[in-house]
């Protein structure tokens, strides 16, 4: 694989824009080690399943889409949200419980939504968001809105009935949704070359008669490149599928020993960290000077730090709404 | 005034809610050229074209994530499952997905869903095509369920669920489908969560739903005129969320009380009312134990006479009100 990021850069990619972008996969990844650390002093309860490594993939396709573009998200989903532009203070007072949380506390990491910023939630049942994707690009077809709906999910999910019934629904109907498949090569234990007995997934495409390619999820200008394209394919042709490649770092959730795979595969994945990769491009390009690099570590770091002590100011939710928000008026 | 059938007050409903308000539409199964597999929705292909009524691939699961996944966009769909036992296929959009919505994403999502479809035995389908698997959905909070009784119910009651802003499983009657009552031309609503009396009466109460009500009635009535007995009818109409009082208060005036029900006895939602009841007041009012009258504990059989016999027959429901009457 290589390891050089793709050099083409389109102009709307300004220094701004890619300092953004920069900011946010750092943010992301600081927000999970934050939440990696919380877990393991058993500062919170319940689990959470971190996305370390998967940044480009998911902050690269969102770079794309703006405020009334939708997402479906997964339980891996803290990246989705990032991308998408979630107030990370309110994030991580989800992640504790806590009664400013997107959820006020009744979600956690697994259920984030902010349907104000078209992020339609993160969902705990593999596959799950795929039908409600489809679902979301009939409202945009019905109500002729020119914006499209990504649809993450991953490698496990792709074997789930719902991923069938879904991109073959979108292709017929021509809804304008991007089926991506973040494979981080894992679908908890089961290795993506032990669940199917193809190599390149998006081979399954053509089952559907649509489009179907194959990036290095780790290389955020190639992501933003396909999603840009997929994008403008997808409001006039219908839907795609993306298979990003990439790795999860950590293990699927908290209990999890990594029995299955070995220290030298998850070391050669760490040299392609996408992070640092989009670092080294912005810095050759001369986009961005190490100096200005280097604040937008310590900014990313900030942000975080803000966000923990944001979040245990908030109060815990008081047991009186525990009936509240089952039934809409 | 006007008589239809229950299959026709649906198709109205339906058909005046989606003139009046462009954000419904609907889907399924053999539902646009079709009309439906009972004939439910002929001629709405017709009148609203293929982006409204849309015909779809057998695909339960993607469909009734779909239509959650519109409705929490904006629209309000209504999707139909051609047979209720179909559900089990789209279960997981329906009881993880769609009805969980708003509470794990802390009350800042609302599901206006409308999921149609026909329940219960009696057309010979045998044991996939025949169930009623009610109490699965009135067990998970989040879900409405409605199981109207009457042409008149089911056209107004259609209304309020396709107006409300939750998921709504909307179960019909296959057996009422043909069944003609009084309905009134224009659009009107029956309230969601408000059970109704159906027949006053002093002597003992069933609560009952669906088809078992007309059955119900017919044996009322039956035994009015022969002995006099006066039988009070109290149908829920929507099992979830169920306003209990009305069946309270009418165990409480009778102090006999039969729960009848086509769905299997065991676990059946008819069990839910005998513990609302003896939970109640009414429980120091009670002449005799709650009884409950559901299906066998068994598949719907095919041969006819077995299929007659494994949910309430009018035979068992006299004997039973007889035996409370004693």
């Amino acid at each position: 694989m290589a390891t050089k990021q793709q050099t083409k850069r389109p102009p709307e990619l300004t220094k701004e824009k890619l300092s953004d972008i920069y900011l946010k996969m750092l943010q992301t990844r600081n927000f999970e080690e934050k939440v990696a650390y919380f877990f393991s002093r058993g500062m919170v309860h319940g689990t959470t399943h971190l996305c370390a490594g998967q940044e480009a993939s998911a902050i690269g396709a969102c770079a794309n889409l703006d405020e009334s573009d939708l997402i479906t998200s997964t339980h891996r989903g803290h990246g989705h949200c990032i991308g998408k532009g979630i107030n990370i203070n309110r994030m991580m007072s989800e992640l504790l419980g806590k009664a400013d949380g997107y959820c006020k506390g009744k979600g956690g990491s697994m259920h984030i939504a902010d349907l104000t910023r078209g992020n339609l939630g993160a969902n705990g049942i593999v596959g799950g968001g795929l039908p409600i994707a489809v679902g979301a690009a009939m409202t945009l077809k019905l109500k002729k809105k020119d914006n499209i709906v990504v649809c993450f999910f991953g490698d496990g999910a792709i074997n789930e009935g719902s991923f069938h019934e879904s991109v073959n629904l979108a292709s017929i109907w021509k809804l304008p949704v991007i089926f991506i498949c973040e494979n981080n090569q894992y679908a908890m234990s089961m290795s993506a070359k032990r669940s199917m007995n193809i190599d390149d997934l998006s081979v399954r495409a053509s089952s559907y008669g649509i489009p179907g390619k194959t990036i290095d999820g780790n290389d955020f200008l190639e992501v933003y490149h396909a999603v840009k394209e997929a994008k403008a394919y997808a409001k006039t042709n219908g839907p795609m599928l993306l298979i990003s490649n990439t790795y999860r770092f950590k293990g699927h959730s908290k209990s999890d020993a990594n029995k299955y795979r070995t220290k030298e595969e998850i070391e050669e994945w760490k040299a392609l960290d996408p992070i640092p990769r989009l670092r080294a491009w912005l810095e050759e390009e001369k986009i961005l000077t190490a100096t200005e690099l280097d604040g937008i570590e310590k900014q990313a770091h900030e942000d975080i730090e803000a966000a923990v002590e944001y979040a245990s100011n908030s109060p815990d939710p008081s047991v009186d709404t525990i009936l509240e928000d089952v039934y809409a008026d | 005034m006007r008589e239809i059938t229950y299959a026709e007050a649906i198709r109205e409903a339906m058909t005046l809610e989606m003139r009046r308000d462009p954000d419904v539409f609907f889907f399924g199964e053999d539902i646009g050229l079709y009309g439906g597999a009972f004939g439910v929705s002929v001629g709405m292909f017709e009148e609203f074209g293929e982006e409204r009524v849309r015909d779809t691939p057998i695909s339960e699961a993607v469909l009734v994530g779909a239509a959650a996944g519109a409705a929490v966009t904006g629209t309000r769909p209504i999707v139909e499952i051609q047979f209720s036992d179909f559900i089990t296929i789209g279960m997981d959009q329906l009881v993880n997905q769609a009805a969980k919505m708003r509470y794990m994403f802390g009350g800042r999502a609302q599901v206006p869903m409308v999921l149609r479809t026909p329940a219960g035995s009696g057309t010979g389908a045998a044991a996939q095509h025949s169930q009623s698997l009610e109490a699965w959905y009135a067990h998970v909070p989040g879900l409405k369920l409605v199981i109207p009784s009457t042409p008149y119910d089911a056209k107004g009651l259609l209304i309020s669920a396709i107006r409300d802003n939750n998921p709504v499983v909307f179960m019909e009657q296959k057996l009422l489908y043909r069944r003609k009552g009084e309905v009134p031309e224009e659009s009107y609503t029956v309230p969601l969560s408000k059970s109704d009396v159906k027949r006053e009466g002093r002597d003992l109460t069933i609560v009952t739903y669906g088809r078992m009500v007309p059955t119900c009635i017919e044996i009322a009535d039956e035994m009015s005129a022969k002995d006099g007995v006066e039988i009070e009818i109290v149908d829920p109409r929507t099992l979830r969320p169920l306003d209990a009082e009305p069946i309270i208060a009418s165990a409480k005036k009778t102090g006999r009380v039969l729960i009848v029900h086509e769905a299997v006895q065991f676990g059946g939602y008819g069990g839910e009312i005998a513990a609302i009841i003896a939970d109640s007041e009414a429980f120091y009012y009670l002449d005799a134990p709650i009884r409950r009258l559901g299906g066998l504990d068994i598949p719907i059989p095919y041969n006819p006479e077995l299929e007659r016999n494994a949910v309430p027959t009018p035979e068992r429901i006299r004997e039973t009100i007889q035996g409370l009457l004693a």
